[in-house]
This record gives C-alpha cells, structure tokens and sequence, in this order.
C-alpha cells in the first residue's frame, strides 16, 4: 500500500478540502459527494483526511468501536460492555476508522455474516461484523461510488438512514450500531448518481482541473517530490499536518458554543425557499455546516458570509432536478444568494423578514 | 544506449544512404517500432509510476513481438499476467480458494490476478470491450498500490503495483478501452502499418533496464523542465493532470536508462511526445497567440487583444503577485526555448486522425469519449445483477454460490463428522447445502430518438427531443436504460449522442445542436438501424423514436427530389422493420397539413412502427410514450 500524501500539501481545491473539513468537525453535517473529472485528486484528499481525524475513546474489545462514556449495556452483537455500572469497562484510544469500501465488495462483507472460519473449524455459530461495523463512528469511503453496484448500495441507504445495521441471515440475528460519515467520489462521465444515494450526502462539492499553469506545475512539483521520497515529504508536511489537526479538535470543542443568530436562520429559511428545496433537511444541513466552518474559523458566532461560503455545497444537490433548465445547479444556488444575501461584496444589511 | 531519446535520428543516415522513395515509407516505420521499443524499455524501468500502455493493434506477429520484448525488458521472475476480458471478479480481485478450503476446512484465500502481477505487468486482452466496472477495479488498485478484497467472508490487503498493458483491437470508429483507464496509462502506441519482417529490434538489454530501475529513484527533474512540460500540456490544452505527472515519470525513466541521475532536455522532449500528443485535444496556437491560449488553455474566443508583443516570452507567468517574478521571468524565458522546442515535438507526434479531428475541431474522440455506461457483461457466465440467493442444484445455467453453500453446510459439521458417514476430514457438503446466485435479468432498453432536424419545426423539435433524452436519463437510473440521439439534416445523419446513460454527457453533447436544410428520412434511419443493431450486439434492446413529418425530400444518395426521397425513405423504412426494431413514430406534423400526414402514416407503416400524432410534442409528452413502451425489470 502506498503511503497516503498529506492533506496540507493539496494544492487548491478548497471547496473540497473544506467540505471534508466541516464533516471531520461535524459528522452530524451528513456526508460529502465529490464529483468531478479525472486526476482532480479526488480520492486523494479522502485519504489523506483520514490522517488528520483526531483518536476517539473506544470500548475495548468492541467491534463497533463505541464510546464507553454513553449508555449501558452492549450496543451490538459481541460488545462486551455490562449493564449498569460502566466503572470496569476498559477503554483505550483509537484513531477514527476511515474505511474503504471497494468496488467488487460482496454483500456478506458489507453488513457481516456468519463467521465461516469458526463455523467450519468449531461448528460454532458466531456473527462476524462486516464494513458497516468498522465503520462505526467513523467515515465510509466509497470510490467511483456511482459504479457500485444497485444490491450495494440497497444496504447502504438502509444503514446511512437508521444509523444501525440488521443483519437477518444464515440463521443469525443481529442488530448493531453503524453510524458512519459517508464520503462518495466518481467522475459524473461514467454514470450518475441514484437520487436516493444522492439524497444521503449532506454536501456535495464539484472540482475541475486546475487550469492555471503555476498551479499545475506545483502539483506535479509535490507530487513528485512525494513520490520520490514519501518519508521525507510527510516529514517536511508533518508542522502543517499538526497544526490542521489542531485547529479540528479545536472546532469540535468549539463548535457547541458557536451561536447561530435570529438574523442567519432567516436568511438560511429564506435561501432555501428561494430555491424550493424540499423538506427541513437542506435548512438545517446549512445551519450545521456554517456553524462547523465559523468553528474552524475560530469564530464566535455564525456570519452570512459563513452561510454565504457554505451555502453552495450544502444545497446544490438538493435543487428538484429540471432537465429542461440549462443552467447547472451551482449557479442556481449562486443567482439565489446573491437574491437573498445581496452580491458577494456584503450581506444585505437588515430585512431579517419573518419568512421561516 | 547512449541513443535512447534520439534513437529515430541514428536510424536516418541508413535510410538516405539507400535514397529510394519507397525507403520513406521503410523510415517512418522504424521510427515507429524505435517508439515502442522506446515505451517497452521505459515501462520495464516503471510499470507502476508510468501505468503502463495503451496498443492499438489487431493480434499480429508485430504485436507478438512486441510483447515479447516487453517481457524480455522487463527481465525473468517478474510477473506477467493475462487478463481475459471473461475474467470474473473473483479471478480479478481474489477471493476464497474453494480447492484448498475445502481440503483444509477452513478458509482460504486465492489470489487474484491484480495481485499476481505485483512488480511485473498485467496484459488486458481486448480492453475496447472492458467494462467500466471492471476498469474501475484496475484503476483504484492503481492508485492504490493496493487490492482491498472484502469478498467471500475475506478481509485481506494485498500490496500490488504493476504496469498495465491495455490491448485494444476496436475498430477505427468504435470507442476504445474506458477513459478512466486510459487516462493512468503514460503511453499510447498504434502498432499497425509496421510489417512483420521489418527489422524490430530492442533498444536496450534487460541488464540496462535492471541497472537503469535501480537508479531511478535517485534520477532528479528539474524545475524549468517540469514546467515546459505543464506548459506544453496547457498548450496542446490536456485537462487531467495525470498527463504531466506520467510525463515527469516517463523523463525520470528515460534519464534512468541513459545512465543520468538528471533529466535533460532529450528525456523531457522524449516524454512530451510519448505521453502528451497523444493526449492532444487541441492545436498549439501560433506562437503569437500562445500567450493567451496557455491562460485559459480551451481556445478563448473573444481575447486576442495585446497578443502582438514579440518580445514577451510565450510563458509570461500569470502570477502578478509575486515580488520575485523578474527573477522567475528570467529563469523561464531561458526556458522558453525548450518549451518551444517540446510543444512543436509533442505537435509533430500527434498521431494522424487525431491531427485530423483536431483540424476539423472536433477535439480528441478520446477525450470527447466517456465510458457511455457500459453494460457488456463482465463474464459471460452472469447474466443481469445478482439479488441473492436460493437453494437449489446447480446447473442447468444456474451457478453455484460457494461461500453461501458452505455457510449452509457449517452449522452441521460436527453432526455429520459424528455420524461418520464420510471418513476424510474436510468439510463435508451434501446435496442440501447447494445455493445457488439468483439474477435479475436486466431489460435493459437503449432509445434511440432519431430527430428531424430539418427546415423551420427543427429547432423547436430539436428542443423537445432533447428535452425528452435529459427527462428520460434524468430517471432511467434505476433500469440502467441508455438513450441515444440522431438527428438528419440538409444531406446527411448524424449521431449526435451515442447511446449513454450520463446525462453529464448528454448535456454536453445536446448543448449545440444545428437545424435547417433538407429531409433526407431515409438516412436518419438508416443511421438509427446502424445505432440499433450495434445495440442488439451489446445485449440491450433498441427502441427507434423518430420524430419527424415524414416529409422527406433528400434521398439516400444526397440528391433532392421528393419521389426517390420518398421510396428510399419506405425503404429504410422496411429494412427497420425487416431487422424487428421496435420503432414509434411521432408526427410532429401540424394538424392542417393533411399531406404530411399521410406521408407520416406511410412511413410509420412501412417501419411496423406505432404512429402518434404529437403536433406540438413536448418533452414530457415524447417522454412518457417512450417510457409506456419500456417494459420494467424482469426476473429471470
């Protein structure tokens, strides 16, 4: 396996990175789709995200990986946690699972099955977790993600909606936590997205190739010097690695005392009726989503620039599809914010309007 | 082996020695194999930072030697795998070793072929008909260096890295391998035209090729040389990166095999025209223009103002802000010699039909190409998606599904071993156990509007049979149905959108779509009966929308002139219906035109096809006919 290159070395793509940034601090935010042509560096900043991801408190030898400091009693199938008094239960740090799931994966993989190994050797009946669990309070990774196969993608949407997975197969009985960030990529080219996979991710995000040569030329710079000597390269990294970690447990500790004033919510309320996007789940992903990007930016409340800054990626694939309009998704979004947040020099001052 | 990056020219002196005409010919074929001994070596210094190669060439003794020489260059012990285009998954990826599981009564694992090839190459034997799944699988264990196998009960990594050798044997006008792959392979190479007894001999020994491998990772490139060759990328106005990183690679390489721990500019020029020409999807602009074209790298359309400037360096850096840029103009226009000389390198190998397609402005196919969704089955053996599976003898066409036979045999080991009915010790399975995969027979339907784009209705027609693909795409997800798109004008028929099931593409596509002229019907559908059987071929089925007045008044052969339009039309007509396409035929004709309503009629009739008057078709309307005549899924 290849070592993975430093998320602080990408150069340009800040959409994307910020996306994944939101979701490594706000998991809540509900996953992110990256689209876009090849050699963008899709996969690559996924990757490398999941070195940045601070370590979480897990219950030793749960194979869901949950935290000890919530509930009582086993959260799934083989944890070990008793009921009542948590004081014995032994715990350790781990580094938050990203997980990989690659194409070609089978069902029984995918939310576990019985375990063949113990079935055939002991005659025991044991269940053995599959992705779903390991990906259990951690990210899921699915490359070309518009290429998995339909049966595939039936057990995801089930898990992604209940945050649990069931498991009714070769006599076992199984339920268990599966609460994961979704991460997809793919190349809009080979195919599309199904609208209920679509519907799952809380941002999506849309990268193109770099067009300016200076760009390009760093790009192939690093990307060389990394190939040549990847050690030496994460070591040149490692100072801008720690400082991004950083600043993602600062924003997760800081996120809960962000405030969102009256005046954001109405102009989110506003932006989303301007845009006719069904349901609360686009108003709301935009509150969370500009409440983790002011927790990164240190900030302590929410700004319309904040709403301004996130409002494309939280809502462009959200827009009812019109085949028939040409204009793509993101500048709908763009025409809309500039309508209700003015144009981008300043937030239109004042007309916090009662429209939600 | 000092000649390795000017090779082409030590051969010039033997031909002119001979000075005979037909010695041109005799020239330009050895700077071809010159080439692909060239790519061979490099690969074998590589395979896994350069990707490897895409050959276009049938199966000939030339190929075979080629792929003998790759395999000599790459030297003994390192793998060199086929892949089938039949190859199932399981043999791809890997997966549970039934044999030895089996015999040992617990699971193991078998490598799959991804795997094998680590350190070596892995051959893809007629990669025009990979599907993209299957490519998509290559490619991420690619930029992996890895195959991730979650299959069969198994959890396993296996480091890989290999160079691929994508065989592609498509015809002129087909499409060839996936893009996605394409785009991870440094080299293209077209092996036809050379004879096989032509002198095809290799550039370097597999002794240089070792030594040249161990040097490699301390061979260095330069700052102004990797820029040239992003430059020279804009220019020729490449999108995807990958272009420039392979091109660094292949300099590496190249500097490597010559015995240098530094790229020079031979290495440089070498990879320029190795990995980028091909990649070409336009013409460099005249020197003068070159300025603006590298800043916006597709060909702007309105700046060409301040372009006169002779003394500008052509790659004035776009980066005002830096207080040092005096320094870095100095350093590049040093450097503008270089790059001049790389762009016009890399432009003299574009091949020649791309150099055509590029002067007609119609852009690389293979960058225009995107994978279309293909749907060819990855083995032959399986037939629509698995959904599952039952219990039941195997057979018959039905597959056995081995993880699950033995998943349902396991619980009853200890009773079986007890009752002692069979005396080894493996895993004992009776009839009982068998399950067998169900599959769901994909009806999987491609819909091919065929579009009069003619005389003053076309662009309002245009409008709703695009209108009607974008509405049909935007929810065929789910049935994995296709749309295609042919439109007929003034005195020919045009594809415009080859079946696809990415409406990203079909936009893009259906974004400039010309009307006017003459009808010339008979064409439109021919052109369409040409999409249809190429549609049967892969297994789907056609279904022919043709919107037009049935006016025809262009013939087959171009020529006006209602009545030989008219019978050539009837005949295309009968020849659709002769070949049992379903066809509907919508008449976009007005109500009062009583004529071309009959000549509609007619057409329809000839065709066997469902007429349905739709004077004003709209999109949706066109598009739930259609969708009323798509059957849903069924299980087979």
């Amino acid at each position: 396996m290849k070592p993975t290159f430093p998320f602080s070395a990408l150069v340009g793509q800040q959409e994307m990175t910020q996306a994944l940034m939101i979701a490594a601090v706000d998991p809540a935010v509900g996953g992110v789709l990256i689209l876009g042509d090849r050699g963008t560096g899709k996969s690559t900043a996924v990757r490398a995200l999941a070195r940045l991801l601070p370590e979480v408190r897990v219950t030793e030898g749960c194979p869901y990986g949950c935290d000890p400091a919530k509930g009582s009693g086993p959260c799934g199938e083989g944890c070990p946690r008793p009921e009542g008094d948590q004081s014995e239960v032994k715990s350790h740090m781990k580094p938050v699972p990203v997980v990989d799931l690659p194409l070609g994966v089978t069902e029984d993989r995918v939310v576990g099955a019985l375990d063949l190994e113990r079935a055939l050797t002991k005659g025991e009946k044991a269940f053995e977790p599959g992705l779903l669990a390991r990906a259990n309070r951690g990210f899921l990774y699915i490359d070309e993600v518009n290429l998995l196969e339909d049966h595939i993608v039936d057990l995801l949407l089930d898990a992604a909606a209940s945050g649990e997975t069931v498991v009714e197969r070769e006599g076992l009985s199984v339920r268990h936590p599966s609460k994961f960030v979704l991460i997809g990529s793919g190349n809009p080219e080979e195919g599309d997205l199904r609208p209920q996979m679509l519907d799952r991710f809380g941002l999506s995000v849309e990268v193109g190739t770099p067009g300016e040569i200076a760009t390009r030329v760093e790009v192939v710079r690093r990307r060389d010097a990394f190939e040549r000597d990847p050690e030496a390269f994460l070591d040149r990294w490692a100072d801008e690695e720690k400082a991004l970690r950083a600043r993602i447990v600062a924003a997760q500790g800081h996120i809960g005392s962000v405030q969102v004033p009256d005046e954001v919510l109405a102009k989110a309320a506003e932006l989303c009726m301007e845009l006719g996007t069904d349901g609360l789940r686009g108003e709301l992903t935009l509150i969370r989503t500009s409440r983790a990007l002011a927790a990164l930016d240190a900030a302590p409340a929410v700004t319309l620039d904040h709403l301004r800054r996130v409002a494309p990626m939280a809502l462009a694939h959200r827009l009812r599809r019109d085949p028939l309009d040409e204009t793509g998704s993101g500048a709908r979004v763009g025409r809309a914010i500039d309508t209700v947040l003015g144009p981008a020099a300043a937030g239109a001052p004042g007309s916090a309007q009662a429209v939600g | 082996m000092a000649n390795a990056s000017n090779a082409p020219a030590t051969d010039a002196p033997d031909a002119a020695a001979m000075a005979a005409a037909g010695d041109d010919a005799a020239e330009a074929r050895a700077a071809v194999w010159t080439d692909a001994a060239m790519i061979a070596a490099l690969i074998a210094v590589d395979p896994a930072g350069l990707g490897g190669v895409h050959i276009k060439a049938w199966p000939s003794p030339v190929r075979h030697r080629w792929l003998d020489l790759m395999k000599e260059m790459m030297g003994p012990g390192r793998p060199f795998r086929w892949v089938p285009v039949s190859a199932p998954e399981s043999r791809l990826l890997g997966g549970l070793d039934l044999t030895a599981t089996l015999e040992a009564g617990r699971p193991m694992v078998a490598k799959g072929l991804l795997a094998e090839a680590d350190g070596g190459v892995l051959v893809a034997t007629m990669a025009e008909r990979m599907a993209t799944e299957t490519a998509a699988r290559i490619t991420q264990t690619m930029d992996r260096g890895a195959v991730t196998l979650e299959r069969d009960g198994l959890t396993r990594q296996f480091d890989t890295r290999f160079g691929l050798i994508a065989l592609d044997e498509s015809d002129t006008d087909e499409d060839g391998p996936p893009a996605a792959l394409l785009d991870r392979l440094a080299f293209s190479l077209t092996l036809e035209g050379l004879r096989h007894d032509d002198d095809l001999p290799a550039l370097f020994l597999a002794e240089e090729v070792a030594a040249a491998r161990q040097r490699l990772p301390k061979v260095t490139i330069g700052d102004p040389h990797v820029e040239a060759l992003c430059r020279t990328a804009a220019a020729l106005a490449i999108g995807s990166i990958r272009a420039e990183l392979l091109a660094v690679r292949a300099a590496c390489a190249s500097a490597a095999l010559d015995g240098r721990r530094e790229v020079d500019e031979d290495d440089a020029l070498l990879a320029a025209r190795l990995v980028l020409s091909h990649r070409a999807r336009a013409l460099p602009a005249p020197p003068q223009q070159q300025d603006d074209d590298e800043q916006q790298p597709p060909p702007p359309p309105e700046d060409d103002a301040q372009t006169d400037e002779p003394e500008t360096p052509p790659d004035l850096p776009d980066q005002p802000d830096e207080p040092e840029a005096d320094t870095d103009r100095d350093d590049l226009a040093d450097n503008a010699g270089e790059e001049d000389r790389m762009v016009d390198a890399a432009q003299a190998a574009i091949p020649q039909d791309l150099l055509n397609r590029l002067i007609a402005g119609q852009g690389a196919r293979a960058a225009n190409r995107s994978a279309k969704g293909k749907q060819k089955k990855i083995a032959g053996a399986r037939r629509g998606r698995p959904t599952g599976t039952r219990r039941g003898m195997p057979g018959g066409g039905e597959r056995l599904n081995v993880i699950e036979t033995l998943r349902s045999a396991a619980p009853w080991q200890p009773l079986r071993r007890a009752q002692g009915q069979v005396a080894h010790d493996g895993v004992q399975v009776r009839a009982d156990d068998f399950r067998i995969t169900k599959f769901k027979q994909r009806a999987e339907t491609t819909s091919i509007f065929v579009v009069d784009a003619s005389g003053s209705a076309a662009l309002a027609r245009l409008a709703e049979a695009k209108g009607a693909v974008e509405i049909l795409l935007a929810d065929c997800y789910v049935r994995r149905d296709e749309v295609a798109l042919v439109a007929f004008r003034g005195t020919k028929a045009d594809v415009l959108l080859p079946p696809t099931r990415s409406s990203a593409r079909a936009k893009r596509s259906l974004s400039a779509l010309p009307g006017g002229g003459g009808t010339p019907l008979a064409l439109g559908l021919d052109a369409a009966l040409g999409v249809a059987e190429g549609e049967r071929r892969r297994g789907r089925r056609p279904i022919v929308v043709v919107l037009s007045d049935g006016g025809a008044n262009i013939d087959r052969a171009g020529a006006a002139g209602r009545a030989q339009a008219k019978e050539d039309a009837l005949k295309s007509a009968q020849a659709m219906r002769a070949a049992g396409v379903q066809a509907l035929f919508v008449d976009t004709s007005e109500r009062g035109r009583m004529r071309g309503k009959a000549l509609a009629r007619e057409v329809a009739a000839a065709m066997g096809a469902e007429y349905l008057p739709l004077p004003a078709a709209d999109a949706r309307a066109l598009s739930t006919a259609v969708r009323a005549r798509t059957p849903a899924d069924a299980d087979g």
